[in-house]
């Protein structure tokens, strides 16, 4: 409706360029977010936002997620494996030219891992590059890589955001001008309020069918609910307000598009402060908490229920929800086997997003009725990561861990909430070093479970991504196995 | 008068460098670190001190004082340690939109408010001036992010004259950049406006009770001509006065506007550099407040001078 708004304002500004303006607008999008990157160079921030503008669209890698998380081959067209797993040979598709007319080649790749695992690197996920041992050039369309041990999540690793193929000529610009090899190329950032990208018609690859995007960050719930609503955006990816969603849902204009994230969303708990270090206490809590109720409560149900930090479209994927169903009076008796019988108090500190803050209030009230007392306290990120993720000094958080297979940080004593099992960690070790797929599926179960029986969390749900968009596009991802907007299969149906 | 601008601007700098020191320690105080908030929960001990090193937040906290203020006096404010750009740029480009919105806001209030006052005081006690203390009450009371949503659902989503928030930009011509400045510029003009126009009434009814009004009434002059000749030009003294408060809080205050309508204005740049811990851009475009507020005082109170000699002379 917007789009022929559009060029009846056009018609009359202008009725000889009409036809060709009425045209632009079927292929150009308003995409908008809640979340404004800091900077644009993907390889040295955590911020999701950044790969959320750029991941596919304007920066690739080795290997790329597909939309339902498969990875599939990227700037390398294929690659062959030592038996032993620990040499990879990249085959590079040839002619990938970089936006500024540069082409890229194996001396750009081998750039760009040396770059993320150099001493003084700022790469926000190093640990992907932690077994590289070296890199080296074979010719221009060939890489070799030489890792310490086998590692069975290389590939999976190359294909992060963070492993993205940058050029060397472009690094010192990079933060306010990404040069990539994608389907689009960097025209303009208007700081906090939107970016522009525009058809790159040197691509490798097929060309999109958009000619140019515009992302536009608007943080406020209710704005976005008003952008969404006088369609001044198209599309709006994460939409913050899931009260909302409904009203779309019943609106002919709109299509809601409910997927799945990487975002396992729990109760984090201090495994090293009593009484929490007590698993029957924590197994008391996992008894006390009714998962339905939150997603229906934080989430207006959006969201599906998890028994371990796992994602549940994953193919190794566990239903352990049964180890932890909702009954109180268990929850009760297992207080009172652990010594508290009258409960106890602890602290529940909550990061701003809407799933923590809300989700809170209800899972406090929860507890209460075990006997356990939970204060609750809002901080913000920057504080949370100080006294939480960083000081330790808490009991319970809420968190949602967005990251894609992230199940190995329970395999770090040091991480929050401070899990210490060696055979636990016996287990990753060696799942690192398993290629067979059959092998690290059942290792994959397995650590699930053990950290299920261990009760080292509350485990909540995995976070829903919800994507509110004109009924007239087509070609969006509806699931995020990796935080990102990948345009280059996006069209208007008209 | 020499001597007490002197003074006055004596007192302006000592306010600064005091303003500076405690905004400084205020922010650095406050919980957060900029580079780990920027590299998330997986990353690294040592990629975190790669990336302070890479800040320069490995010096000193007096060192970062220093250089700081010292870029300051130079217009330097230094750079931003999220967008990694120089602050001045980014302040200057976010004054395109929040000075101008300021402005609009100020221009719509007083083109509201000089005649609703007028209109009240010269019907005083009637039943016109009851209507208008009730509704500049309501425009007190109204909190304005709540009246800039209303404005948003009856202009943007019911009937589509204006788009939801965002802005479009001059460089596409004036009206379009002031249409996309209109609601936030009305929803910000609403409770100054009713507080101006009943500044504006009860000066005006002051002024009007003086003996010089009577007189010029006693030698026949009629109530609207006394109004208009006399107790108008009078009774704006006081309310000059308010609307230069105004102005500065105009450009502090919009904050929460500049969020209900994704302006990427100076507060929105606040408001993001808080959450963030971009400690520096908070510091300066704070200063740079602070520096706007006491200007426009030390302006006032010149004006002040200038007008009562009382002042220039003994206080």
């Amino acid at each position: 409706m917007i789009k022929s708004k559009k060029c009846i304002v056009a018609t009359a500004i202008a009725l000889t360029t009409v036809a060709s303006t009425c045209f632009a607008a079927s292929s150009d999008i308003t995409v908008a977010m809640q979340l404004e990157p800091p900077h644009l160079d993907p390889t040295s921030a955590a911020a999701g936002a950044i790969d959320s503008v750029l991941y596919s669209n304007v920066f690739e890698g080795l290997t790329r997620f597909a939309s339902d998380g498969a990875i599939i081959a990227g700037l390398a067209k294929s690659w062959d494996i030592s038996a032993d797993g620990t040499e990879y040979i990249f085959h590079l598709r040839a002619g990938v030219q970089f936006h500024d007319g540069t082409g890229m080649d194996a001396e750009d790749v081998k750039f760009s891992l040396d770059r993320a695992r150099a001493g003084d690197s700022t790469n926000s996920q190093k640990a992907l590059f932690a077994g590289i041992a070296n890199v080296a050039v074979v010719d221009s369309t060939t890489v070799k890589v030489i890792l310490d041990k086998p590692n069975g999540s290389f590939l999976f690793n190359m294909a992060w955001g963070d492993a993205v193929i940058v050029a060397p000529e472009s690094i010192e610009g990079i933060k306010n001008n990404p040069v990539g090899t994608g389907a689009f190329t960097f025209q303009k950032w208007v700081q906090g309020d939107r970016i522009e990208l525009a058809r790159n018609d040197s691509y490798w690859g097929s060309a999109p069918a958009l000619e140019s995007v515009t992302f536009q960050f608007i943080a406020d719930p209710t704005a976005a609910f008003a952008a969404v609503m006088a369609q001044d955006v198209d599309v709006f990816t994460g939409f913050p307000a899931p009260e909302n969603l409904p009203q779309f849902e019943a609106d002919a204009r709109f299509q809601v598009l409910e997927g799945s994230t990487e975002g396992e969303t729990i109760l984090s708990t201090n495994n090293k402060m009593p009484p929490l270090d007590n698993v029957k206490v924590r197994k008391a809590i996992a008894h006390a908490i009714d998962r339905q109720a939150i997603i229906d409560g934080a989430m207006f149900g959006y969201g599906t229920p998890i028994g371990t930090h796992f994602a549940p479209h994953h193919p190794d994927y566990v239903d352990l929800t049964g180890n932890s169903e909702h009954d109180p009076e268990l929850a009760k008796k297992l207080l009172t086997e652990a010594g508290f019988p009258n409960g106890f108090e602890t602290t529940l500190k909550l990061p701003p997003p809407s799933y923590a803050r809300r989700g809170g209030e209800i899972i406090a009230s929860q507890l209460r009725a075990v006997g356990i007392q939970a204060k609750i306290s809002n901080l913000e990120w920057a504080q949370w990561l100080e006294q939480v993720f960083r000081g330790k000094d808490y009991g319970l958080s809420i968190v949602s861990h967005t990251e894609p297979m992230d199940i190995g940080i329970y395999a770090r004593p040091e991480y929050y909430f401070q899990y210490d099992n060696p055979q636990f960690q016996a287990l990753m070790t060696d799942l690192s070093a398993t290629t067979d797929t059959a092998m690290r599926s059942e290792m994959l179960k397995k650590a699930q479970n053990i950290i299920s029986e261990d009760y080292v969390n509350g485990f909540l749900f995995e976070l829903a991504f919800t994507t509110v968009a004109d009924a007239k596009v087509q070609g969006l991802w509806k699931n995020a196995p990796t935080q990102a907007t990948d345009l280059t299969g996006v069209s208007w149906s008209e | 008068m020499l001597q007490y601008t002197f003074k006055r601007a004596l007192s302006l700098c000592l306010s600064l460098c005091l303003a500076s020191v405690v905004i400084f320690t205020v922010v650095e105080i406050a919980p957060g670190d900029p580079a780990s908030f920027m590299l998330g929960i997986n990353a690294q001990p040592d990629t975190i001190a790669a990336l302070r090193a890479e800040l320069g937040l490995d010096q000193g906290k007096f060192a970062r004082y220093l250089e700081w203020t010292g870029g300051m006096l130079k217009g330097d404010f230094g750079t931003s340690y999220t967008y990694r750009s120089p602050i001045t740029d980014m302040i200057s480009e976010r004054m395109w939109i929040s000075l101008p919105l300021a402005l609009y806001a100020l221009v719509l209030s007083t083109l509201i408010a000089f005649p609703v006052g007028l209109y009240a005081a010269s019907k005083r006690g009637a039943l016109g001036d009851v209507a208008v203390i009730g509704v500049t009450q309501l425009g007190i009371a109204i909190p304005n992010f709540w009246f800039a949503m209303v404005l948003v659902v009856i202009f943007a989503i019911k009937l589509r004259w204006f788009s939801a928030g965002g802005f479009a930009g001059w460089d596409d011509g004036l009206f379009i950049g002031l249409k996309s400045l209109t609601l936030p510029a009305i929803a910000l003009a609403l409770p100054q406006a009713s507080i101006l126009s009943r500044v504006m009434r009860s000066a005006l009814i002051e002024t009007l009770s003086e003996d010089y009004i009577r007189t010029a009434r006693a030698k026949g002059l009629s109530r609207q001509g006394v109004l208009w000749r006399h107790a108008l030009r009078n009774a704006m003294i006081p309310v000059l006065t308010i609307i230069g408060l105004q102005f500065s809080f105009l450009i502090a205050g919009a904050i929460i506007i500049e969020q209900v309508f994704f302006l990427p204005g100076l507060g929105r740049l606040v408001f993001q550099a808080i959450t963030q811990r971009d400690l520096i851009v908070v510091e300066s475009v704070v200063m740079l407040l602070v520096l706007a507020v006491i200007s426009i005082n030390f302006i006032i109170d010149l004006a002040y001078a200038a007008i009562d000699p009382r002042l220039r002379h003994g206080l």
